[in-house]
């Protein structure tokens, strides 16, 4: 089949490299940074005013894509549970030696336990490889949106998108 | 008889914002609608909307549906619930209130906002017990709290079969698969990669054939389609499910306005037959204006900017708002509906709209 | 089968139940709610048999249009369960005619 976002769904390396909400590799290996996967011109701006920072800029008019400013950004997150689709990661590849932190947000029952280890899942849903749950972020300004952040061993951090947990999957 | 400034028709996003502004310019306002509850079917929306922030951008529908019956009621909008309407004639409405009272009303102006159907495909097996609209599964799961099946399969991967397939996992069901006719996926790529995140596949250029089943969906089959929309003989997959649901498109309600008198013209961008107005939502009846997807099929954000215009409008035909008060208000209404319709997605609505416009403007000899 | 807990919509609130009489058996169903929905929260997905084929139908449109989910509703036939509300004791009967 062929790739990319509009036949299936799942954005591909080289559209999402395109992006303007997309971090540099230079920039991924300092430190936590927002990874922001909106790459069609949609009429909705709530990420701009969600970063305290000023760090993402839709400007008008409004279909504009977000655009990132890598040095402004923290990685601190509160961008994530305020994208209304869902669509901004935060990755930090100097979580620990081995592995990278990400974080994603999450609107599922159960919500996983910190701690646990559970199957790490890439942009398609299938299980790519073992991650340990290190927060569960629920707060009442997210309005029901969870934000969780998983270990994963860092090749896997640019592919890990998600957990699912105790649900069926399409065949 | 009573005499009401403004009957609007149909009390969800575009009814409650035309009725507000209407109101709020010193109009009188009835609004009729014939469900047990306002909100249209805002409360049936539990994702978060996109949008601006003047558009309640990242707020969930039902809490939107919850600010506008606020400000309606803040604004003294007179709202009268399980009402029919069986007739229009001239500036008098005939209406079934409670389902066994008759009884004229005569309305000043008129706004209709009375919103869309979905639209269907028939296929072996389509009147089978679990094959149902999308927005039907949406209304019995959300609203209700009711799963009618445990496998759902979703035809048509617009907004709605997206959002609605999102929102069956989230009830704690399984989606087997997005199926989509045409080689490519119709709704916002963010709702497609959120669904695909949480396992779903999508599966372009591919349709239904058959349902099968004995008194309900049990099993259905699946094939891919060729280049020119034939099924590829060979491809067919048969799997079970137990619910179909059907998300290819809305059309607009446009009977009662038809009803009114107003003409209509074919846009396939907007859903169909859709009621000819201008740019301040009149129709081609004089003071009979309409707002919403009942003038063509948009978003929520569109829905709520065209019902104020319509209800601007109709506060300064009224004469609550004088020609220079209102003007302002129009531009900016329509610059920012002119930017909803921007993008990709967009563009092809902002056409449509235009030639609603010139058509009106042709027919209304201006 | 109900929905008891959601991430968004939170657990299900303790509503009033009320006993519906569907086909002569007694089913527990929440006051208000759509007959439809109560339907189907017991598990039954088929409501009526067409006149003449006597083929199964059910909720289709949930908006009160379509009116393929119609039932025999204390007597009175062809009422839409969709978009009518459960009250205590009501008797539901299989329109096949």
């Amino acid at each position: 089949m062929e790739k990319g976002l509009e036949t299936t769904g799942i954005p591909s390396m080289e559209e999402l490299e395109k992006t303007p909400g997309f971090p540099s590799s230079k920039r991924l290996m300092e430190g936590p940074v927002a990874v922001i996967e909106c790459l069609q011109e949609i009429p909705c701006d709530p990420c701009e005013t969600a970063c305290p920072l000023g760090a993402i800029e839709v400007g008008k008019p409004i279909t504009n894509l977000p655009e990132l400013d890598e040095d402004k950004c923290t990685g601190c997150g509160i961008c994530i549970p305020l994208c209304p689709g869902l669509a901004i990661f935060v990755i930090d590849y100097t979580y620990s030696e081995d592995e990278a932190l990400v974080t994603f947000p999450y609107e599922f029952l159960p919500l996983p336990e910190e701690d646990s280890l559970v199957n790490a899942t890439d942009r398609s849903g299938r299980p790519l490889t073992k991650g340990r749950i290190v927060k569960v972020l629920a707060r009442k300004q997210f309005d029901r949106t969870v934000v969780v952040s998983i270990a994963v061993l860092k090749k896997y951090a640019q592919r890990v998108r998600g957990i699912v947990l105790n649900r069926g999957k399409g065949e | 008889m009573l005499t009401t400034d403004v009957v609007v028709v149909g009390g969800g996003s575009a009814g409650l914002a035309a009725a507000i502004e209407s109101s709020k310019a010193g109009a009188e306002v009835l609004l009729i609608d014939e469900n047990a509850r306002p909100g249209g079917q805002l409360f049936k929306q539990i994702h978060k909307f996109f949008g601006s922030r003047r558009h309640y951008a990242g707020i969930r529908g039902f809490e939107i549906g919850r600010r506008l019956l606020e400000e309606a009621h803040k604004n003294e909008v007179e709202i009268k619930l399980n009402t029919i309407i069986f007739g229009i004639l001239g500036n008098k409405i005939g209406i079934v209130e409670d389902k066994t009272h008759a009884k004229w009303l005569k309305a000043k102006t008129i706004i209709f906002s009375c919103g869309a159907s979905e639209k269907l495909i028939s296929f072996p097996g389509w009147t089978l017990p679990g094959v149902m609209g999308a927005g039907a599964a949406q209304t019995i799961i959300n609203l209700h709290r009711v799963l009618p099946g445990s496998r759902f399969l979703m035809i048509g991967s617009g907004n709605v079969g997206l959002v609605v397939s999102y929102q069956i996992l989230q009830a704690g069901a399984e989606v087997v698969a997005i199926i989509e006719a045409l080689p490519k996926i119709g709704g916002y790529g963010i709702h497609a990669s959120k669904i695909r995140r949480a396992g779903v596949q999508i599966a372009v250029s591919h349709t239904i054939k058959e349902a099968y089943g004995k008194d309900k969906v049990e099993a259905v089959t699946i094939g891919a389609l060729d280049k020119n929309m034939n099924l590829v003989p060979g491809s067919e997959k048969r799997f079970k499910v137990d619910v179909i649901c059907l998300a290819v498109g809305l059309k607009p309600n446009i009977e009662l306005p038809l009803m009114a008198g107003c003409e209509t013209m074919f846009l396939a961008n907007l859903g169909g037959q859709v009621p000819i107005h201008d740019e301040n939502m009149e129709t081609t009846v004089e003071g009979i204006y309409v707002a919403g997807d009942c003038a063509g099929i948009e978003e929520v954000s569109t829905a709520i900017e065209s019902g104020r215009l319509a209800g601007i409008a109709v506060a300064e035909k009224l004469g609550y708002l004088t020609k220079n008060e209102a003007y302002d208000v129009k531009v900016n209404l329509r610059e920012v509906l002119d930017e909803l319709r921007g993008g990709p997605f967009g563009m092809q609505r902002k056409y449509a709209k235009q030639q609603l416009i010139r058509r009106a403007a042709h027919l209304k000899g201006v | 089968m109900r929905i008891k807990k959601h991430p968004i919509l939170g657990s299900l609130e303790k509503k009033k139940e009320v006993n519906i009489v569907v086909d002569g058996k007694m089913l527990k169903a929440i006051e208000g709610e759509p007959i439809a929905s109560a339907l189907m929260a017991n598990k039954i997905i088929t409501f009526r048999k067409t006149r003449i084929t006597k083929e199964p139908r059910g909720y289709f449109c949930g908006i009160g249009l379509c009116t393929d989910c119609m039932m025999i509703v204390n007597g009175v036939p062809n009422v839409r369960t969709c978009i009518t509300p459960v009250t205590k004791g009501m008797k539901i009967e299989t329109q096949t005619v």
